[in-house]
């Protein structure tokens, strides 16, 4: 994927849900009327979020106890299931125009787990994808959450990385739609992962696999 | 007549399941408008109406698999 012209970071830092995706949508937009890409970098406070494939039995409590504890459910035009944002989990929204890098979704997709996979070796974790199941795991722990939408072909939403995340929270639901447990950078590595460094490891890995100057 | 066609998503993928449709029938459309969304292997992909026109039928229902270049819709 050739994408010269290269992209902008932007780290957004702790930012609600609902705000990152109104701005989510100018970045689009901006795009899609001929910005350069955007790699946007940001962490949010706890939240469910609804993708296009979720079901009832996606939730493991009621919405209304799982709002009890303070954590809003938001449904969202991504693909996949259900997921949990919380703090310490690392988001990564790449706001990338695939009109002008060969407009093939797999390919893309594909790029984002290779980038998940070679930032997780740095820090010392051997994890992998799985053909069939998008995200990137950790043995059989998914340890990334993927979950992207296209509009005009511009990306937007992305990936989760789980680095120092409460994990308990992710209790609260069936992630992605899989019986499968989540893990973290923090647990695997027994001790937590400084955000920064992951920030700065994660940039560089977007410049590796999505052949940037 | 023109058809809503699900457009190639990129190699490798023939497929997507339509997740929802943001019109109905006999609703007014113009050229560029959200008429749907296709969901095909953790992304959402939005469909837009080709050109001015009314949606005549959907060919392909919420929740329903559509094939790569198969017609989702009918515009008039």
């Amino acid at each position: 994927m050739d994408m010269k012209a290269g992209f902008i970071v932007q780290d957004w830092g702790l930012v609600d849900y609902k705000e990152a995706f109104e701005r989510q949508k100018q970045g689009v937009s901006d795009v899609m009327n001929g910005g350069r890409d955007l790699l946007i970098l940001c962490e949010h406070p706890p939240v469910l979020t609804l993708g296009r494939m979720s079901t009832q039995e996606s939730l493991l409590y009621s919405r209304q106890e799982i709002q009890k504890r303070g954590l809003d459910i938001i449904e969202v035009d991504r693909g996949g299931d259900v997921t949990l944002h919380a703090p310490g989990q690392l988001i990564i929204y790449p706001l990338f125009n695939l009109n002008n890098h060969g407009k093939d979704l797999k390919l893309f997709m594909e790029n984002l787990e290779e980038v998940a996979v070679d930032l997780l070796k740095n820090f010392g974790i051997l994890a992998i994808s799985i053909p069939g199941k998008r995200g990137v795991f950790a043995g059989s722990q998914k340890i990334v959450s993927i979950g992207v939408g296209v509009r005009k072909w511009v990306t937007y939403h992305g990936l989760g990385i789980n680095a120092n995340t409460d994990l308990s929270l992710f209790n609260l639901i069936k992630p992605c739609g899989l019986d499968v447990r989540m893990t973290s950078i923090k647990e695997v590595l027994k001790k937590p992962v400084d955000m920064d460094a992951l920030k700065i490891e994660a940039v560089g890995q977007f410049k590796k696999h999505f052949s940037y100057d | 007549m023109t058809n809503i066609i699900l457009p190639d998503l990129g190699e490798g993928i023939s497929k997507a399941v339509i997740a929802c449709w943001h019109v109905k029938p006999g609703e007014c459309l113009k050229e560029g408008q959200e008429v749907c969304e296709a969901v095909t292997d953790k992304a959402s992909f939005v469909i837009e109406a080709p050109a001015d026109g009314k949606l005549q039928s959907i060919v392909i229902n919420e929740g329903q698999e559509a094939l790569v270049r198969g017609i989702l819709g009918i515009m008039e």
